[in-house]
C-alpha cells in the first residue's frame, strides 16, 4: 500500500466569514483526521525532524501513538520536551524546522507535524486527560524569572519540575508575554494560553504581575535583597522601531506592538471597549514578517474595507510564514509589494490621510542572502489610508541592560550578550534567552533558550542535571 | 499586583488623592517618576506620577483629576477597596543637582507631581521659587506642602480668586521684568500650559525641564504610544522620559496626539456616568 502524498487537509473558517470575526482561523482535526494524518508518517530510523526541532520533540513517537489511537500518551510524549505544545503547534515555522526535513516532502506533502502537535495537545485539553509532569523533590534553590513569555515560561516549567523554587515576574497585568500582547486571538486562543501557564501554576511556579524588573527590583536587587539564586532574563523584544520618515508620529500612526496590545492585551476588539484603537476604513501595515501579517489581519477584523500591506521587497523575501500569508491572501488584505513609504501624509488636524511610498525593484543579495531593495527614481505615489501599523521590528528593551552594571551588551544591537549553547551571560548566575539575546525570533526558539538556560542552571545551582 | 487603598481624599471638585499601599514602590521611587494602575479588571492602564510616599510606612500618594472613565472608576473606589494592578516606580527620576536658583513652576494638577521635585530641589540645597497656578482658588492643591520645600512660593488663579490674576507666565514674565535670573526650571501641567510657559522659559535662557504626560499603554518601552519627537528624533517618554529638554519639545505633535482618542473618551465618560445612573435607580 503506497503512501498517499497529500496531507489531511485541516479545516478552517471560511475566509469571508473569518474576516469578520476574531476566532480561531483552523479547526483542528478530528480524531479519524489525525490518525490518517499520522499513519503516513515512515517512523524513520534516523529521523531528521526530531534534528530540526529547538527543542527536540520526539515526533516520530508521538505521531506513532496518534496512529494507533494512544492520544493521551502522545501528548505525554510531546511534553516530555516541549511544555506548551499547543502554542507551538500553532505559530511554529514547522517548515523550516521539522517538517521540511521530512522524507515524504521529496515526492508530496511533508507529515502534517505541527497539526499533529496540536491535535495532541487539543485532544489531551479538552478530555481533561491532561496529568501533571513528575516533579523532583525540592532542591531548596530559588530561581527568578524575567518575563512571563515563551522563554521565561518554557524556563520556569523545565526547573520546577526538577524541584526549584521558581517566580516568574511579569511587566503587564497579564502573563503570557508575546503570546497574549502580541499573537491575537484568531491565530491563538488567549484561552489555551491561560491554560498552560495555570498549569504551570499548579507546578509551583509562583507569577508576579505588575512587576517591572529593572524598575520594580533590579536584577541585584532579586540576589541581595530577595536571596534567589539565579536569574534567567527572557523579557522579549522591547521597543518598537519606526521608519523615521516624515509624519510618523502622526493621530492614527501605531507600531504594530501598540496596535496588537491594543487588540489582544487591552481587548479594543471587543464591543464596547475601555481601551480604543482607530477603526480606519482604509488600513496600511508595513513589512512582512509574521507582526506584519498579523496587524494587517487584525485591521480588517476590526473593521477596515481595505487592508493593506505594504513591503519593500517581493512575496519571496518576505520573512513572514507561508501559512501566515496565504491566510492574509485569502482574506482579502491587499499585498502592495516592491515599495516603501518615505513620507505618512497627515491633514490640517494631524490625523494620518495617506502614505507615500516609492517603487522599488531588487538589486544585489545583502548579507543575509536576500536581494537588496533599491529604490525607482520618480516612482512615487500615494496610498490613501486612516490608519497607518509600522511592523518592522523591534529593538531590545534597555531596563535591564541599564540597570545591570555587569551584564554585557551587544554594543551594536543593545541586546543582552549571551552564550546561546548555555544561556549563561557574562554576570555570574544571570541567564537570558529568547528576543533580549537574539533579536525578534520565534516563540519556539525563545523556548529552545529557555530550555537550555535552565539546564545551566541546574548544573550551576546543583552540580549536576 | 492589586493594591489596597489605605486613604482616599477629596481635594477639590474633581481632584482627588489616594494613598495606596505600595512598600516596593516607595522604597525604591525617586522624585518624577510614576506608577501605571488600573482601578478594575476592565480598566485601561493609566499612567500616574507618584506625588508623595513614605518608604517607612510603605505608601505612595496619587493625586488625579477626574477626566475619563478610568479616573472615574478610581474616584468610585473607597479606602480598603483595591485596586487592580498597580506597576511602578516607572520612567527616569528627575535629575536633581544643585544648580542654584530654581524654578519650579505647576499648572492645575500639575502642582502634584511637581511637588516631589521641588522638595527634592530644595533639600539639595537649590533656591526654590514655586509658581503654581489654577483657574480658581479652589484648585491650587498642595500650598502648605510646597511652601514649606521653597524658599517662595507665587502663586496664579486665572479669575484672580488667589493671588495674581492670570497664569503662571504672567508671574514669570513678572519676575523676568524685575530682573531675577534662574539656573534652571522644571514645569508640569497640562500641555497647552507646558507649551506657553516653556517658550518664555527657554526664551529668558533658562535651562528648562518639562515633564510629559503623553498617552501610555504599557510604560515599559513597549508599545510606543507614548512617543514624543525631541531634538528632532522620536523618544519613549516611559524608558526615555519622562522629562526631557523643554527647548528640544515638538509641543504641537504632543497635543496633537494626546487628543487621538478624544471622541472615544467623551463617549465612555456619558456611558460611564450613564450606566451609574442606571445602577442606582
Amino acid at each position: 500500500m503506497g503512501i498517499n502524498a497529500s496531507r489531511i487537509p485541516m479545516k478552517e473558517q471560511d475566509p469571508a466569514v473569518r474576516g469578520k470575526n476574531f476566532e480561531e482561523v483552523p479547526y483542528g482535526y478530528s480524531d479519524d483526521e489525525a490518525k490518517a494524518e499520522a499513519s503516513r508518517c515512515l517512523k524513520c530510523k534516523k529521523p531528521l525532524c526530531v534534528d530540526g526541532c529547538p527543542v527536540n520533540v520526539k515526533i516520530p513517537e508521538f505521531i506513532g501513538l496518534i496512529a494507533n489511537g494512544d492520544f493521551a500518551a502522545a501528548a505525554r510524549k510531546i511534553k516530555e520536551t516541549n511544555a506548551l505544545p499547543a502554542i507551538c503547534g500553532r505559530v511554529c515555522p514547522q517548515e523550516e524546522q521539522c517538517e521540511c526535513r521530512c522524507i515524504l516532502g521529496k515526492k508530496g506533502d511533508p507529515v502534517a507535524i505541527g497539526n499533529l502537535e496540536r491535535f495532541a495537545a487539543d485532544r489531551e485539553r479538552e478530555k481533561g486527560t491532561v496529568d501533571l509532569p513528575a516533579k523532583k523533590s525540592s532542591v531548596n534553590k530559588k530561581v527568578a524569572i524575567v518575563g512571563s513569555g515563551p522563554a521565561g515560561l518554557t524556563c520556569a516549567g523545565e526547573l520546577v519540575k526538577n524541584g526549584f523554587d521558581v517566580t516568574v515576574f511579569e511587566a503587564l497585568h497579564e502573563a503570557g508575554g508575546v503570546l497574549v500582547y502580541g499573537i491575537p486571538e484568531f491565530r491563538l486562543p488567549k484561552e489555551i494560553v491561560k491554560k498552560e501557564i495555570s498549569g504551570l501554576e499548579s507546578l509551583g511556579v509562583k507569577i508576579v504581575k505588575d512587576f517591572v524588573v529593572g524598575r520594580t527590583a533590579t536584577v541585584d536587587d532579586l540576589f541581595n535583597e530577595e536571596k534567589f539564586d539565579a536569574v534567567f532574563v527572557g523579557s522579549g523584544a522591547g521597543l518598537p522601531s519606526f521608519m523615521k520618515i516624515k509624519g510618523e508620529n502622526s493621530i492614527g500612526v501605531y507600531s504594530a506592538n501598540e496596535y496588537l496590545t491594543r487588540s489582544n492585551l487591552m481587548k479594543a476588539y471587543v464591543s464596547n471597549p475601555t481601551t480604543p484603537i482607530m477603526k480606519g476604513k482604509r488600513v496600511i501595515t508595513v513589512g512582512g514578517g509574521n507582526v506584519a501579517m498579523d496587524s494587517a489581519r487584525t485591521a480588517l477584523r476590526l473593521g477596515a474595507n481595505k487592508s493593506m500591506i505594504v513591503y519593500r521587497r517581493s512575496e519571496v523575501e518576505m520573512p513572514a510564514r507561508k501559512a501566515e500569508i496565504h491566510h492574509a491572501k485569502e482574506e482579502g488584505i491587499e499585498f502592495h509589494l516592491l515599495c516603501n513609504p518615505v513620507e505618512i501624509i497627515a491633514g490640517d488636524n494631524g490625523a494620518v490621510t495617506g502614505v507615500k511610498c516609492i517603487r522599488m525593484e531588487l538589486g544585489e543579495p545583502d548579507e543575509r542572502g536576500r536581494r537588496r531593495p533599491v529604490v525607482i527614481k520618480g516612482s512615487e505615489f500615494t496610498l490613501d489610508c486612516e490608519a497607518v501599523i509600522i511592523a518592522i521590528g523591534n529593538s531590545p528593551n534597555p531596563l535591564i541592560p541599564e540597570t545591570t552594571p555587569d551584564l554585557k551588551v551587544s554594543e551594536k544591537h543593545g541586546t543582552i550578550v549571551a552564550d546561546e549553547s548555555d544561556g549563561r551571560t557574562s554576570k555570574k548566575f544571570v541567564y537570558a534567552g529568547g528576543d533580549i539575546v537574539t533579536g525578534a525570533a520565534t516563540v519556539i526558539l525563545a523556548m529552545g533558550a529557555g530550555k537550555t538556560a535552565a539546564k545551566s542552571i541546574m548544573a550551576d545551582l546543583t552540580g549536576g542535571d | 499586583m492589586g493594591s489596597q487603598i489605605l486613604k482616599k481624599e477629596q481635594l477639590s471638585d474633581s481632584v482627588w488623592r489616594f494613598r495606596l499601599n505600595a512598600p516596593r514602590i516607595a522604597k525604591k521611587r525617586k522624585a518624577g517618576q510614576f506608577i501605571i494602575l488600573r482601578p478594575a479588571a476592565d480598566s485601561e492602564r493609566i499612567p500616574l506620577t507618584i506625588a508623595n510616599v513614605d518608604a517607612k510606612e510603605g505608601w505612595i500618594e496619587i493625586i488625579f483629576q477626574v477626566m475619563g472613565r478610568t479616573t472615574m472608576q478610581m474616584r468610585d473606589l473607597n479606602a480598603g477597596d483595591s485596586v487592580a494592578d498597580l506597576a511602578g516606580p516607572l520612567g527616569n527620576p528627575t535629575h536633581i543637582e544643585n544648580f542654584g536658583r530654581v524654578l519650579c513652576i505647576g499648572g492645575g494638577v500639575g502642582a502634584a507631581p511637581l511637588y516631589p521635585i521641588i522638595k527634592a530641589m530644595f533639600e539639595t540645597g537649590n533656591d526654590v521659587t514655586s509658581i503654581i497656578g489654577a483657574r480658581n482658588k479652589e484648585l491650587i492643591l498642595l500650598e502648605d506642602e510646597i511652601k514649606a520645600s521653597s524658599h517662595r512660593l507665587l502663586i496664579a488663579t486665572d479669575d484672580g480668586s488667589y493671588g495674581t490674576k492670570g497664569f503662571v507666565s504672567d508671574v514669570f514674565n513678572a519676575l523676568i521684568d524685575a530682573g531675577e535670573k534662574f539656573d534652571a526650571a522644571v514645569v508640569i501641567g497640562p500641555a497647552m500650559m507646558m507649551r506657553a510657559t516653556c517658550r518664555l522659559t527657554v526664551a529668558a535662557g533658562i535651562k528648562t525641564y518639562a515633564s510629559l504626560n503623553p498617552i501610555m499603554i504599557d510604560g515599559t518601552g513597549m508599545c510606543g504610544c507614548c512617543r514624543v519627537t525631541v531634538g528632532g528624533e522620536s523618544r519613549f517618554a516611559c524608558v526615555d522620559g519622562p522629562e526631557f529638554d523643554a527647548s528640544l519639545i515638538e509641543w504641537d505633535e504632543l497635543i496633537a496626539r494626546m487628543g487621538s482618542y478624544k471622541d472615544f473618551e467623551k463617549k465612555a465618560r456619558e456611558d460611564y456616568h450613564t450606566c451609574k445612573l442606571e445602577g442606582a435607580a
